[in-house]
């Protein structure tokens, strides 16, 4: 369906990443926040909440990140599109509600502007460093989406189908931006409403008494209901059975936690975006976020060399898209994989390339990107 | 069953159910709480404040937390939720702000509420969210075992002081009503009757409420400090309760062997969150305002 | 019994299996009607009956009481009392 007009901003904006991803969310329908300030995804939430009373909705700055990210589920719950935005220290304390959103199948977006790490690290420079813990950071076995933006228009675009993709998996998704793109000015183009496509909530239409609200269906994704519509539902972070009442068993836990990861992992492909130009190269960069755009300078400069070499930017992160590199690691010499960090996606691609072609990541601490003779350095030892 | 059972059964022949079925998951029972714990006893009087308050059962939701008191949400037949370990409240924030005519009921213990969620519940208090807070206290963190907590008295044996505790409790009222909120009560397990008419009250009061209720925890916390059963306890709170309607909550600490000051000691008017909220947009962006709450996402 | 239906104020129902044997009901009880039983449920707890059914006055303490919600008390009506007569 269309996108709901008084939450679209449409013109051509000149803004940064923060505030495109607000009206990203404004955009997708989102009408609630419960937020906590940390540099610096902060302006995403100021934003909002001085966008929402105008547009119709509520902004709530909780006491801590603890209560922020389980607010918005309170309010999920009583049928409301939410989210809220964080960075390094507060996605930490999130965990343990992103946990909770995925055992009780809760729609809603977290969005990370990640920073320099650990700990209060670097609160004002870029980091892609959160990249497994958005992935691993919550205990237990489970699933993770999350998009990578690589420009304050993407940051728009991609928060709009990090809530589509919420709604249709029916779990929290991740936004996963850095200090750059979320605090450079650029040309971010919003479109008429009608030309943004937003996808609805599958409330249920069954009767009380006939609905299961953990009940899956084809695609293992059950329906949803909200609180006051008469369904007396029951919504657990207990493993539970098909009416969400507890269950603690073996039996039942080896019935809930293979499809709740199955869900996701089982419609990898579909949910895989990539920009991809790999059409005849010898070498691949693999990147996402902010790095894409210095790894791109590398890659022009290893064609003016005369080096093949190829581009896959990942959008979406996770799921991990294993055939994707199972794919072209059969016509690939190496995948070169920089990133703002000490090692975490470059693992992954190793996992997935398992052996069949070289994996050479090009490591950062954070603090500022790479430079673009780094990038290429590595592409000039793929070659070699 | 065997016929001595059959006999018990229909001894009395009735047609008459018991009032609170209809509120109760009778498909979940008997339910998981120890033989005496006082648990079970708050929740009949919530069912009959709902009967009392005429609540609309659909468009009542309770929200509970982790524990033995957290397990309510479970065994009560409305929209219920069992969240995280001490956020019990601030999911109930989320829930009313969305959709503000849900009657929000946060029913938690003292570990919960006070410990993990002590800094919820006291913003959710100083903010006046119109959240009716039901906080059964048996001195202890039941559910894991019997550790202490910050409701346990001082010297108590517990789990995780088997030489006994020093350091003292809160006193809960006291905390909210310097928090803010509108509504403090405390009762016991003993006193059914003023408990439902605290509940039935507070059902219908706007603004943050709270009502603390003494519970008995015969295997976690009594067992270990040598004080019975539930019925001893039970003897116990008859004997020591002091009622003190309005009493100045600074004078409603507990002591061990001291007497238990019960009663309503705070019923005053304050301005709601979503109310000063409303009013205050309003005043500034006038027309510009879209007050119409957070609209249901299609 | 209609000696006990015709004599009481109220009556009580116990759903012996969610009984835990607690003893509360038969403790606070104003008027003693109950005793724990030598029956056993499945769980092994005993569950209360009624020894003095002719004192329940139908006030329904044992009911709010009860934590296992396995007993509650009601009012017998007039009618039914002089239905019972007749």
């Amino acid at each position: 369906m269309q996108a709901e007009p008084s939450g679209v901003l449409t013109g051509v904006h000149f803004m940064d990443g923060d505030h495109a991803c607000c009206e990203g969310a404004l955009a997708a329908g989102a009408r609630f926040s419960s937020g906590y300030p940390i540099t610096p995804s902060t302006e995403v939430v100021e934003r909002f909440a001085a966008r929402i009373p105008k547009v119709g909705g509520t902004f709530i700055q909780m006491e801590d990140e603890l209560a922020a990210s389980i607010t918005l589920m309170g309010a999920v719950w009583a049928g409301a599109k939410a989210f809220t935005v964080t960075s390094g220290p507060g996605f930490s304390l999130m965990m343990e509600h992103i946990g909770f959103g995925v055992m009780t199948e809760t729609p809603c977006v977290f969005v990370d502007v990640q920073r320099g790490g650990p700990s209060t690290g670097l609160p004002t420079l870029p980091a892609q460093g959160d990249m497994m813990q958005c992935r691993w950071g919550s205990h237990g076995d489970y699933e993770m989406i999350a998009l990578c933006p690589n420009s304050p228009q993407e940051c728009f675009d991609l928060t709009i189908k990090a809530f589509n993709l919420s709604e249709q998996y029916r779990t929290p998704v991740m936004v996963m931006m850095d200090e750059v793109v979320g605090h450079m000015t650029e040309r971010v183009v919003i479109p008429a409403p009608e030309e943004i496509e937003v996808t609805p909530r599958k409330y249920t239409t069954k009767p009380p008494g006939e609905f299961f609200p953990y009940r899956g269906d084809g695609a293992g994704v059950p329906e949803m209901m909200k609180a006051g519509d008469g369904y007396r539902f029951h919504v657990t972070g207990l493993t539970h059975d098909e009416r969400g009442y507890p269950e603690f068993t073996p039996a039942m836990q080896a019935e809930l936690i293979p499809r709740l990861i199955n869900k996701i992992r089982g419609a990898v492909k579909e949910i895989s975006m990539f920009d991809e130009d790999t059409e005849g190269a010898e070498v691949v960069i693999v990147s996402f976020g902010i790095t894409s755009r210095v790894a791109q300078r590398a890659i022009d400069l290893a064609k003016e060399r005369g080096i093949k070499a190829g581009r896959l930017r990942l959008i979406t992160a996770w799921p991990f898209p294993d055939y994707k590199f199972e794919e072209l690691a059969s016509r690939v010499k190496a995948f070169v994989v920089p990133e703002l960090n000490m090692g975490q996606m470059s693992r992954e691609v190793q996992r997935a390339v398992n052996g069949k072609a070289r994996t050479i990541p090009v490591l950062h601490p954070g603090g500022a990107v790479h430079h673009p003779e780094d990038i290429l350095a590595a592409i000039l030892e793929a070659v070699r | 069953m065997t016929s001595e059972l059959q006999q018990i059964e229909t001894q009395v022949q009735s047609p008459n159910p018991n009032p609170y079925e209809e509120y109760y998951r009778t498909d979940r029972l008997p339910h998981i709480w120890c033989p005496g714990c006082g648990i079970g006893t708050t929740v009949n009087c919530f069912a009959q404040s709902l009967i009392n308050a005429k609540m609309n059962i659909d468009k009542t939701a309770v929200v509970s937390g982790i524990g033995c008191s957290g397990r309510v949400a479970g065994y009560m037949n409305m929209d219920s939720f069992h969240t995280t370990h001490g956020r019990a409240i601030p999911f109930a924030t989320g829930l009313k702000l969305a959709n503000p005519e849900l009657n929000v009921v946060v029913y938690s213990g003292d570990g919960d509420l006070f410990a993990i969620g002590g800094n919820h519940i006291m913003h959710a208090a100083r903010r006046n969210m119109d959240l009716k807070v039901i906080c059964v206290n048996n001195l202890t963190y039941a559910m894991t075992g019997g550790q202490t907590g910050p409701a346990t008295p001082m010297g108590s044996t517990t789990a995780t002081a088997v030489y006994g505790s020093y350091d003292e409790p809160f006193n809960m009222p006291s905390m909210m009503d310097a928090a803010g909120a509108v509504f403090v009560a405390r009762w016991t397990t003993f006193h059914v009757k003023q408990l439902e008419k605290s509940m039935t009250e507070m059902m219908h009061k706007k603004g943050f409420c709270f009502i603390e209720v003494l519970s008995p925890c015969p295997i976690m916390y009594q067992r270990r400090n040598k004080q019975g059963d539930a019925v001893d306890t039970m003897k116990m709170y008859k004997e020591k309760s002091k009622i003190k309607n309005g009493c100045p909550t600074f004078e409603t600490m507990m002591y061990p062997g001291g007497d238990i000051v019960v009663g309503k000691f705070v019923d005053r008017e304050r301005p709601g969150y979503i109310e000063l909220m409303r009013h205050h947009l309003h005043e500034k962006l006038g027309e510009d305002f879209i007050n119409e709450g957070v609209p249901v996402c299609a | 019994m209609c000696y006990a239906i015709c004599m009481a104020k109220g009556q009580i129902k116990i759903i012996a299996e969610r009984c835990k044997g607690c003893g509360i009901c038969v403790e606070f009880c104003p008027t003693k009607v109950l005793e724990l039983s030598s029956a056993y449920n499945a769980k092994g707890y005993h569950p209360p009956h009624a020894v003095s059914p002719e004192k329940c006055s139908g006030c329904a303490l044992c009911g709010i009481y009860c934590p296992d919600f396995a007993i509650h008390g009601f009012r017998v009506k007039e009618e039914t009392k002089d239905a019972s007569r007749a």
